[in-house]
């Protein structure tokens, strides 16, 4: 298994990250001039609330938007090298599972239809004999039987199975860095394991990097090797989970742990 | 201690000329003067279905079915329509809605959602005596007063839902339900909003509180017992202590070990792997509804539909080879 003290081997750099929406007085900054790096393997949970700016460094570490100034740097290549028809480049290496599987998919295409093309994101020129065989592995690496699938269309399968779908084109896809927005936040929790042990395997079988964007502090501390606190567009404590989710020192971040409600102890209640 | 709501084999269902969703199918429970009731579950189980019925309203295509609901010894389902409006709802049993932001009309002020609701039921009483009353609500649950003057945009989220449940709890109702009202919010304002609820049955401005979610780690902070729902019933019903950490039916112990809490000991953890889906309400189902997915599944599951039985006093379980029980 891969761990992040092992293996130092860094695949992205994002250095001095700075977005502001709007112009002028109007003007909202959505990330303030964040710095980290990911690992190969690693595991990597951004944390926080609705507003702090984690989804927005999502979507920049996606190249789906560009970062008004900063620089995000992926096998040691600038990421502005990968615009217009070379960003295709950029996705084959970084891909991103979305929040909520009823929009990711296109409902007028099957699933067959969907997974093949994913495929075109890797450019190569397979046979089809050889694309059915990628799909069909990709799926049962997902526990889904390509037979129940491959002819339906997203809105007849459930939010669990689509979700699996989407984890499917990432094996398919095979990915090193991988950009999880919220992934279980719509799905139940009994199920929620299921999709983060696949989550896991991912990481087992092909070294690939996960950033979970979520505000779950909960997940954050179950399934990261170092989690990142943001605020206010700044990441304003990061580290090991056990330091800073089980002995914060940031004062918002211990106000925030404290207000998680846990099982085993009960918030105490002044009568005022 | 006084029981305030006793519900019997209570069935609603969804109806359509072409179908029928057996939503709630056969709830039985009892609810005591003082305490909380948590009802757990996950989407789809019937838990959101439940927590309208109580409303005996029925807004197609829900359907009453059968079952009982006594509210302080009266069977509300036999009253109509007219009746409910005027005597349960508000009075009696009033309802917490989950976004604030859909629930208040962002054009009116916060005071005059008030006026609105005090006058549907004494038509005689003031403004002033109103916004007087609101006033001294909020004083005594430490919130700020200027509230009422402002309108719902004006509110933090936290704030808003907070100022909705003073407002719905406004006449003083017996039974407040609560359906995720905090599921909109940051933890920061979860926290608020459960404290609020918590200090609220304690001063009796409610008897009792009815709160749903699927998040268990919030019914430890709130709830005194809980029922955990799958497919349109109630699988086991306890002390949240029992729930927790000694459920006897595999569905609610399941449930308990996928929860994810940043805590000690949490990383070390396995969670359980339970795959499939809950079983399609549609049609029929012979014997126990989780039995398809159940880790301990054994064939006379089934067999014949499973009853709940009392293992111990108020613990009740709707399985035939329940876990942690001496034989």
């Amino acid at each position: 298994m891969y761990s992040s003290s092992e293996n130092k081997e860094i695949i992205l750099k994002a250095r001095n990250l700075l977005k502001i929406f709007g112009t002028g007085k109007d003007s909202v900054i959505a990330v303030d001039h964040i710095n980290f790096d990911i690992h190969k393997g690693e595991i990597v949970s951004l944390v926080g609330q609705s507003g702090s700016g984690k989804t927005t460094t999502a979507q920049m570490l996606l190249n789906l938007i560009k970062p008004t100034e900063g620089n995000i740097e992926l096998n040691g290549i600038d990421i502005r090298t990968f615009q217009g028809r070379n960003r295709i480049k950029y996705w084959q290496k970084v891909q991103g599972i979305f929040q909520d599987p009823f929009s990711s998919f296109n409902q007028f295409f099957s699933i067959s239809k969907i997974l093949k093309d994913s495929l075109k994101i890797l450019g190569s020129n397979l046979k089809s004999g050889e694309k059915d065989k990628l799909i069909t592995e990709s799926l049962e690496s997902v526990n889904i039987n390509p037979k129940d699938v491959l002819d339906k269309y997203p809105f007849e399968l459930s939010g669990g199975q689509r979700q699996r779908i989407m984890i499917a084109r990432i094996f398919l896809i095979k990915p090193q860095l991988l950009i999880a927005d919220e992934p279980t936040s719509m799905i139940d929790a009994v199920l929620r394991s299921n999709i983060l042990k696949l989550f896991m395997k991912l990481r087992e079988v092909y070294g690939t990097s996960i950033i979970f964007v979520t505000h779950d502090i909960g997940l954050a501390y179950y399934v990261s090797d170092r989690v990142f606190i943001m605020q206010h567009g700044k990441i304003v404590e990061s580290g090991d989970p056990e330091k800073v989710i089980i002995n914060p020192q940031h004062p918002y971040t211990i106000k925030l742990i404290n207000d998680v409600p846990i099982l085993h102890q009960q918030w105490e209640f002044k009568l005022s | 201690m006084k029981e305030l709501l006793s519900i019997r084999n209570f069935k609603a269902y969804y109806q359509t000329s072409s179908e029928e969703v057996r939503a709630v199918d056969g709830i039985s429970l009892d609810l005591n003067e003082g305490e909380i009731l948590g009802i757990a579950g996950e989407s789809g189980c019937g838990k959101s279905t439940f927590s309208i019925s109580l409303s005996c309203l029925f807004p197609p295509p829900l359907k009453y079915i059968s079952g009982e609901i006594f509210l302080d010894g009266i069977d509300i389902t036999k009253l109509n329509t007219q009746e409910i409006r005027k005597s349960i709802l508000g009075p009696k049993i009033s309802f917490i809605p989950q976004s604030s932001m859909n629930a208040l009309n962002p054009t009116i002020r916060i005071r005059n959602f008030a006026i609105d609701i005090v006058k549907q039921h004494e038509p005689k009483t003031t403004r002033e005596n109103i916004i007087h009353r609101v006033i001294e609500r909020f004083e005594s649950l430490s919130l700020p007063k200027d509230v009422l003057n402002r309108y719902p945009f004006e509110l933090s989220g936290g704030m808003r839902q907070r100022t909705l449940v003073i407002l719905s709890t406004i006449m003083n109702p017996e039974i407040v339900i609560a359906d995720e009202p905090t599921s909109a919010l940051d933890v920061s304002s979860q926290r608020e909003v459960i404290e609020l609820l918590k200090i609220m049955v304690k001063k009796k401005i409610m008897k009792s509180l009815i709160f749903i979610t699927h998040e268990l780690p919030i019914l430890r902070q709130i709830a005194d017992g809980i029922a955990v729902m799958y497919a349109g019933q109630i699988v086991e019903i306890g002390s949240v202590s029992d729930i927790l950490f000694n459920a006897h039916h595999p569905y609610a112990d399941v449930l308990m070990s996928s929860m994810i809490v940043p805590e000690k000991g949490m990383r070390e953890k396995n969670l359980p792997s339970v795959s499939g889906t809950p079983p399609d309400l549609r049609h029929a189902i012979k014997g126990c509804r989780f039995a398809d997915r159940c880790p301990e599944f054994k064939k006379d599951c089934r067999e014949k539909d499973i009853e709940m039985v009392e293992l111990t006093k108020g613990s009740f379980v709707r399985c035939i080879h329940p876990l942690r029980t001496k034989k």
